[in-house]
């Protein structure tokens, strides 16, 4: 049970999920990875346009509840800019403050905005929803490794 | 009747402070069910049809008690036309295998309505495939209702199969089964009605239906989880080849033939869950005893209450269909503006139990054009409180995502 709706619901999350500009077309991106939870509905679709090791930029379409919708904008905030290594080390320290793995506040530092999401592991229906986009980013740096190593 | 009284005997109500509005997905049950299957344990507990000794005849005895007294509470013509499964799900895999793949041509085709829940989709979608007979649907109207004129143009002299939910989980609609069954019998094709969600509320009653097949489980009225029903007309069970083979379902084994035992146990192979079956026993007990007229007066004030509380709301939309006659106690509705998981989060940090969701439905949302719905399912142990209790949640999330609207 949630302490504080708004814990969760914070102003952040909110306002990223009723409006994002990451929520746009990407021309010419060099991956596009479909995500979904089929229990839910939310889909959405990352793309990605790389520039060297760097990620120059990242865009999302799709639907899906308030926190996978917010969870997926600020994911791009948090990433875009940053090299592939960055945005894998962002990634993994931000599943492992899901999974309170990581509580220090000092760590979780590096995920910026990011943070927000600290509460959701309180409302455990919910961590799917906040995890997809954060999946599905996984598996397009998977791809790029897949890709570089061809 | 006093409805504090019927909920007392819900110990679960008494031991969470949640108003639970999702009986469509499962029922609590009442001491009495729970009292009978822990009985059942203590003092009955052998495996049924195997020993020669007291108490294995004792938990046959119960077991096939049991059996009668489903038959009577669908008015089935004979105790064998009634075999045991694990849930709805498992009867109609049973009807889709040794029903579906052995009937169907090529030629063929099944008919199903829009609404029907994955259980009786997906399983028709194999058949049909594998034995490249045709699956169409019959969809609904703006009424959330199935049409005759619908109903007559799906089921043709090409029809074998019709599969029919007799209550919608996700729109509540009743539908005309009746006149479903009467129709397709005139095309020569045989109906399978999923009773799910309509065996918790109405009488069923399976030769003034006519149905061939009906379906449903046991944990959405009031028995535990883990067992179900197929009833089906024994002229058709008699010609169908068994679905799992194992133990109890045969006559002779021998190292490379087999003979199989006659109704019902052929469709009964192995160890059954002759606890549950007790449970379901009990669960029937209660029903019969408060009786399908308390169970729909109670279950239809409440969601004559439930839709007028929510129809004041102009961003609600709510997905049911204007013929109260034809509507359960199955809700759905949608938040303007706010995603169906967010309203159900915040309705349960508010106490209040519903579900989100494509509701095992995927392409009844499709065709509705959403991917999820809220749903509110009644049952007669609920009260207004628990209405008003999810009006408040309602009107909470709304305040809570209103303010980010209007920039």
């Amino acid at each position: 049970m949630v302490e504080s709706l708004s814990d969760v619901y914070n102003d952040l999350i909110m306002e990223h999920s009723m409006y994002s500009e990451n929520k746009k077309d990407i021309a010419e991106a060099d991956y596009s990875e479909m995500g979904h939870n089929p229990n839910c509905g939310d889909e959405i679709k990352l793309e990605l346009k790389l520039n060297g090791n760097k990620i120059e930029d990242m865009g999302f379409t799709g639907h899906g509840c308030a926190i996978s919708q917010a969870s997926t904008s600020i994911m791009i905030d948090t990433i875009k800019g940053r090299t592939i290594e960055e945005a894998k080390e962002i990634i993994s320290t931000f599943i492992s403050m899901i999974k309170r793995e990581i509580t220090d506040e000092q760590e979780l530092q590096k995920i910026e905005d990011a943070i927000a999401f600290k509460n959701i592991s309180n409302m455990p229906a919910r961590v799917k929803c906040a995890l997809l986009a954060w999946h599905t980013m996984e598996n397009i740096l998977q791809k790029s490794e897949d890709g570089s190593e061809k | 009747m006093d409805i504090g009284k019927i909920r007392e005997e819900f110990t679960l109500l008494q031991n969470r402070d949640i108003a639970y509005l999702d009986s469509g997905a499962t029922t609590q049950k009442p001491k009495q069910v729970i009292k009978a299957v822990e009985e059942f344990y203590q003092r009955y507990n052998a495996n049924p049809h195997r020993g020669a000794y007291e108490l294995s005849v004792e938990a046959t005895n119960l077991y096939e008690e049991t059996r009668q007294k489903i038959a009577r509470f669908i008015n089935a013509k004979e105790s064998e036309e009634i075999i045991f499964s694990k849930n709805a799900t498992e009867s109609l895999n049973l009807l889709a295998y040794s029903y579906g793949m052995e009937n169907l041509k090529k030629e063929d085709e099944v008919v199903i309505s829009i609404m029907e829940h994955h259980s009786n989709l997906v399983p028709w979608q194999m058949v049909t495939k594998k034995t490249e007979s045709k699956l169409s649907y019959m969809y609904i109207n703006e009424q959330y209702e199935l049409t005759q004129e619908e109903i007559e143009s799906k089921i043709t002299d090409q029809t074998k199969i019709v599969g029919i939910t007799h209550v919608s989980n996700v729109l509540g609609t009743i539908n005309p089964v009746k006149e479903i069954i009467e129709y397709a019998h005139k095309k020569g094709a045989i109906v399978i009605v999923d009773a799910s969600q309509s065996i918790p509320h109405m009488k069923i009653d399976v030769q003034d239906l006519d149905a061939d097949f009906l379906v449903f489980s046991g944990h959405k009225m009031l028995a535990p989880l883990g067992v179900g029903v197929l009833y089906g007309k024994k002229e058709i069970l008699n010609k169908m080849p068994p679905f799992l083979m194992g133990g109890d379902m045969i006559e002779y084994v021998y190292e490379q033939d087999t003979t199989f035992a006659p109704l019902p146990n052929r469709f009964e192979a192995g160890t059954q869950n002759v606890g549950g079956v007790v449970g379901l026993g009990a669960a029937i007990d209660y029903m019969n005893d408060l009786g399908y007229e308390t169970i729909h007066k109670i279950e239809q004030e409440l969601t004559d209450y439930a839709l007028q509380r929510l129809s004041q709301f102009d961003y609600m939309n709510l997905y049911v269909t204007p013929n109260r006659e034809n509507h359960s106690s199955v809700i759905s509705f949608n938040m303007k503006g706010i995603h169906p998981h967010d309203v159900a989060s915040i309705l349960d940090s508010n106490k209040v139990a519903i579900r989100s969701g494509n509701h095992c439905a995927q392409p009844l949302m499709r065709f509705l054009q959403t991917d999820s719905t809220c749903r509110a399912s009644l049952s007669f142990y609920n009260t207004k409180e628990d209405i008003d209790q999810l009006v408040q949640g309602i009107e909470k999330t709304y305040k809570l995502f209103e303010k980010y609207m209007k920039k």
